[in-house]
This record gives structure tokens, sequence and C-alpha cells, in this order.
């Protein structure tokens, strides 16, 4: 399983209603589903995907994220997840407030364009930058709001966004040996490439 | 190669109009062989001018397969080497089931007296008005009958997937998926409005006769003709009948007349005929009716729910604030008061918005199965957001369900299209896992559903 949805699924709560923005072909909350209990209902736009996602015995529902979540009641689940998807919306700070309305938390996953690769490529080579986890050329990019750790960080500041876990991660091999992720720990805004956030609007207790 | 089979009912069948038949016969196909534990057996609901006729052919000579023979058979999305499927002849129907063009038992009895049968008549406009409700009793009726006890799915088209999302409300231990397509939860004034119409054009041909037109001899053909053409103009779009006829010319120059010009015309009046040919008027005047009631939330709402903002106000009162209005609206322009005419209706309508979601979700509390709800971006007859109130009532109440808004030009009668990714939903849907311990959120917090 994808590094980011193992960590999201350690926020998720057994027996939780989940909804899951952007949620492809389902893997994260068939996931959930089987191995903890938990009910809910993915989101999603690629036809192909929501039909792999409707194979699987999920709740796909097809919609734009940019239409907001005006159908869903205040409250009306336990977790939003929203994987790699922040980044491609039209007005992600409206979309972050909005989760936090349907929800009492919010998990996101987004890729860091802090991270040093992207750094590197922008500042030596002039080029924007192609990685792993932003995978296209400027021309052809679907992600049209890209940030940082830094910016999402503001962002949650500015709105009274309370940050409960963070926890920074790389896509590539490399990331994953130990060095690599003492480093990470070190300085996340710059070597980690993806990160995942879990925040809520509530108080904590 | 199918051949329909005859189901005789003999006991009274007592319909929501409060009228009662004494017995009913109903007409059905199957595709496909029930397996021993009888799990696989998925049931089709047919729309207004359906039958029990879903796929395959009659006769070597056959030229035209079932109505929804790219959905149903060998492999397609309702794979018949995998399921069961059934399909009924609604009663009401001219295709086999009782209906008005059956003969009436009553009319069989009226002569003691005399040994001839030959006062005996068809039901014609005595048939009793049937409701959505009323089918999906029958159906639930024949799979006592067939010993079908839960269905592995239900599915339907239009009026179809109305009688599927009924069966999910009345039966809802009885079926583990329910797939509604190109439906709506109840019909709009819009709706009801091209159904008048199409009605009135029958009920004013002088041929129809108080729609004793099989006794008198005579045929309603021209207003069923021409309900055919308003119906059929609703099922289409601008695009596709753009895209078909433009403003094409049968003879390539004006004619300055009223005889058939554009191609267009022509082809509404071809089916139109076709259409008049095998239909009978009683039929088509009953079953527009039955859309007009559908209402699945008939009975789930009572005085637990916000009263809308009254518009029926007694006379004096209504004459009081009319003379408080006149003078407040003396020292106002027209645009602002045209301005609170608006706000007022879009308040208005939210609130009504918010009461069918309420109404909706009492009415789905109790449901058990898994849906899938499909709409065509076209289709403007039931539009998608028709399709949207129904998930959106659903995944308020916790229940499971897939949406899927098919991008397809063919207005309405796309339900009928073989398009890919419409029919890969629907397999998809059929033969996913079927999860029956969900507890979703809501149920918990406020358990009125009655789970097993």
């Amino acid at each position: 399983m994808r590094m980011d949805h193992q960590l999201a699924e350690r926020w998720i709560a057994p027996q939780s209603h989940v909804l899951d923005l952007g949620c492809g072909n389902g893997e994260l909350l068939a996931h959930l589903q089987q191995h903890r209990g938990v009910t809910g209902y993915g989101l999603e736009i690629d036809e192909e995907k929501i039909n792999d996602g409707i194979a699987k015995g999920l709740s796909i529902i097809e919609q734009d994220l940019n239409d907001g979540l005006a159908r869903f009641a205040d409250n009306s689940f336990d977790t939003v997840v929203m994987a790699r998807a922040l980044q491609a919306v039209k007005a992600p700070d409206v979309l972050l407030l909005d989760m936090l309305r349907v929800a009492r938390e919010a998990v996101i996953t987004f890729p860091n364009f802090a991270h040093w690769q992207n750094r590197l490529h922008l500042g030596l080579k002039g080029l924007m930058p192609v990685s792993e986890a932003l995978p296209y050329e400027w021309y052809n990019t679907p992600n049209i709001h890209l940030c940082t750790f830094k910016d999402f960080e503001q962002l949650c500041a500015k709105h009274d966004i309370h940050i409960i876990n963070r926890f920074a991660v790389s896509d590539s091999e490399k990331g994953h040996t130990p060095l690599m992720k003492t480093l990470i720990r070190q300085a996340p805004n710059l070597l980690a490439d993806v990160a995942i956030y879990r925040v809520t609007k509530q108080k904590p207790e | 190669m199918v051949t329909p089979q005859i189901f005789h009912f003999a006991e009274p069948l007592t319909l929501e109009c409060n009228r009662t038949l004494p017995s009913f016969d109903l007409i059905v196909e199957t595709y496909g062989t029930l397996n021993s534990d009888k799990s696989n057996a998925v049931l089709i609901c047919h729309a207004l001018s359906g039958s029990h006729h879903a796929a395959g052919f009659h006769s070597n000579d056959d030229k035209k397969a079932g109505w929804w023979d790219n959905m149903i058979g060998p492999n397609k999305a309702i794979d018949t080497n995998q399921f069961y499927v059934v399909c009924v002849n609604n009663i009401g129907s001219c295709f086999g089931s009782t209906g008005p063009t059956t003969i009436n038992p009553d009319s069989v009895h009226a002569d003691d007296d005399t040994s001839e049968h030959s006062e005996s008549q068809v039901y014609g406009p005595d048939f009793p008005l049937v409701t959505i409700k009323d089918w999906v009793k029958t159906q639930a009726i024949l799979s006592d009958r067939l010993g079908i006890d839960i269905w592995h799915a239900v599915v339907g088209g239009s009026m179809g997937g109305m009688q599927a999302l009924q069966w999910s409300v009345d039966y809802p231990d009885r079926l583990k998926r329910c797939v509604v397509i190109a439906s709506t939860p109840k019909l709009s004034a819009q709706n009801i409005a091209f159904n008048e119409v199409a009605r009135q054009s029958i009920l004013s041909d002088p041929d129809f006769k108080d729609g004793r037109y099989l006794q008198a001899g005579t045929y309603p053909r021209r207003g069923l003709i021409l309900a055919r053409m308003v119906g059929h103009i609703t099922y289409l779009t601008d695009d596709a009948m753009k895209a078909k006829f433009g403003r094409d010319l049968k003879s390539g120059k004006f004619m300055y007349g009223y005889d058939v010009e554009f191609q267009v015309e022509s082809y509404l009046r071809y089916q139109g005929e076709r259409f008049s040919e095998n239909f009978d008027a009683n039929t088509y005047l009953l079953m527009t009716k039955a859309l007009d009631y559908f209402d699945p939330t008939r009975g789930y709402l009572t005085s637990d729910c916000p009263s809308a903002p009254s518009t029926e106000t007694t006379e004096p009162v209504t004459e009081l604030e009319d003379s408080i209005g006149a003078s407040v609206e003396a020292s106002k322009t027209a645009t602002q008061i045209e301005l609170e005419d608006d706000l007022a209706v879009i308040s208005n309508n939210e609130h009504n918005r918010q009461q069918e979601l309420t109404a909706l979700k009492a009415a789905f509390a109790h449901t058990q199965c898994q849906y899938l709800v499909v709409s065509f971006t076209t289709d403007w007859r039931f539009a998608p957001e028709r399709s949207q109130e129904i998930v959106d009532a659903l995944m308020a109440t916790g229940k499971p369900v897939n949406y899927i808004n098919v991008d397809a030009p063919h207005g309405h009668d796309s339900f009928l299209f073989d398009i890919p990714r419409y029919m890969g939903a629907v397999k998809g849907f059929l033969t996913a896992p079927f999860i029956a311990d969900r507890q979703p959120k809501n149920n918990r917090q406020q358990p009125t559903g009655a789970r097993s």
C-alpha cells in the first residue's frame, strides 16, 4: 500500500464513517472497509476509476471536488480523507474548510513543492520540476495550486485549523533508509516530497 | 430464443386505489438458469412502453430483439451465464398481463340468465388505476411463486427505476442490490404536464369513445400518435435531433402546406404510428397516471415533518395581507419588489428541497440493499439532479450507494443504449462483493433502522 495511505489508515478510527475525496479506484476505502470495519463514500471524477471502485463493492459517487461538499450535512462523517488532490482543486482553502465542516477531522496528503529536488530543478536548471510526486510537465499538470509544508501550515494557522499530527515521507526508495528518515525529521520541508497532515477545526480536548 | 410464460394468480389483489382484482395474470420471460440456492435471480422492471420481452428473440424470423437486449445476455452487463434474469409485464399493460384489454370477469357473470357469453367485455376504462407500489406488490407475489426469497438485484430504467426504488422501500429484506437508472424520486410539475398533454390528446380523440373504443369498433389512433410524439420529443435532446435530422426537408424544398415536409416530422409521425399499432390507449393513460402518482415517501412522513410556509391562508387574512402589501409596495420600486419575489421563490425552493430530502431520508431509513444510481448528462426528462436527490438522501441516511452520471448524447433514451461506461458500471456492481454488515454512523446514532 502507498506510504501516505498506510499512514492515513493509522489515524482513522475503526468502525468510523469516512469520506474519501478523490478516492481513485477506492484502494484506501477498500482497505479501511476490510481491515477497520469503516463505512463511507468515495468521491471521484475519473470514469474508469469509479467503475473499478464500484466493482470492489464500495460506495463511489461521481462528483467534481470543485463543486464543493454542499450535499453533505455538517459533521456527517468522522473523518474526511483527501490524498494528493488538494493541489488540483480550484479553491483548496475553501475545500479545506468545507472538509472540516462535514467531518471532525481531515487527513490530507499533498506533494511538497519545497522538496530539495524541486528546488534544484527550478533553481539550477531553471525548469519546472518533474519528479515522482509531481510526474507532470508544466503544460499538462492537473496541479494548479502547488504549495509547500510551510504554506499549508500558514493556511491552517490563518483559519484556526489545529494540526493534530504531521508526517513527512519520501516516495522514493532512498527515502525509506533509516538515515534518510532521520534527516527528513530534521528538515521535512527540504527533504520530504509528500506530507500527511491530520487536522481539525475543533479545539483539542 | 425465449418463450414467455403466463402465471395465473387466483387470489384477489387489492390495489392502492382500494379496488380489487378478483384474480390476475402476469406474463413473464426468464433468461439464464436459477442456481440451487436461488441466490442469482435478477428482476428487471420495464419502462412505460416496455414489456416482459427484455432480451433475445421469440422466433427465428423475429427482426427485433427484446428492448434491453444490449444489457441482458451471455457475457453482457447482466450476464445470463451467471444470473437468472426475470422480466415481468406489469398489470395494466396490453402485452399479456391482466390489463384494460383483458376480459372483465364482472361482465362475464353479469348476464347470469342468458347462457351466451357474447356480452363479456374487456375491462377498457373500467380497469382500476394501478400504481408503482401495486406493480411491486405483484412482482413480490410472483417472487413467492418462483421461490425467490431474495433477489440478487432489482434493476430498472425510467419507470422501471421507480419500481426498483419502491422495491427497496417496500421489501427491504428481499433484495440485495438495487439499480435505479435514468429515474427520479418523483415526477416534477413539468413531467406531469407532459403526461397530461399526452393523456388529453388521447381523451380528446373522437374515436376514444370514453375508453370503450374496442366495443365501438374504433380506435383513438390519432390521439395515441400525438401522445407518443410528445413523449418522444421529451426522451430525445435538441442535439440528438439536430444530428439525426437537422432541418432537412423530405423533398428538398418548401411546400407551403401542412403535410410532412421536414425529416423530423416524418420521423415523429412514423414513431407515433408504429406505436399506435401495438399499444393500447387505456394502458397509456393509466401508465402515465402511475408515473404521476409515484411517491416512495408516502406514508413515511407524518407530523414530525416541518411544514412548508403556508400558501393556504383563509380569505380574510389574504385580503388583509393584500391591502397591507399594496400600501407597502407603493413605496417600493418595481425592481425591489421583483428582487424580493425572486428571493422568496429561492427560499421557498430551498425549503421544499430540504423537505423533500427529509421525506426521502425517512423512506430510505429501513432499506438494506446496496444501490447503483445512474443518470445521463443530456436527460432532461429525468435530469441528473433528480437522480442526485435520491443519492443525497441515501448518503444522508448512511446507506451504501454508487452514483455515475454518464456522458451520453441520447437524452432520456440513453438508458437503452450500449454505452461501455454505463454497461461496465452495472456489470461491476452486480458482481461486486456484497458487504452485508455495514453499520453506518447515522444509523448508529439514530437506531431507527430494523437491522437483522
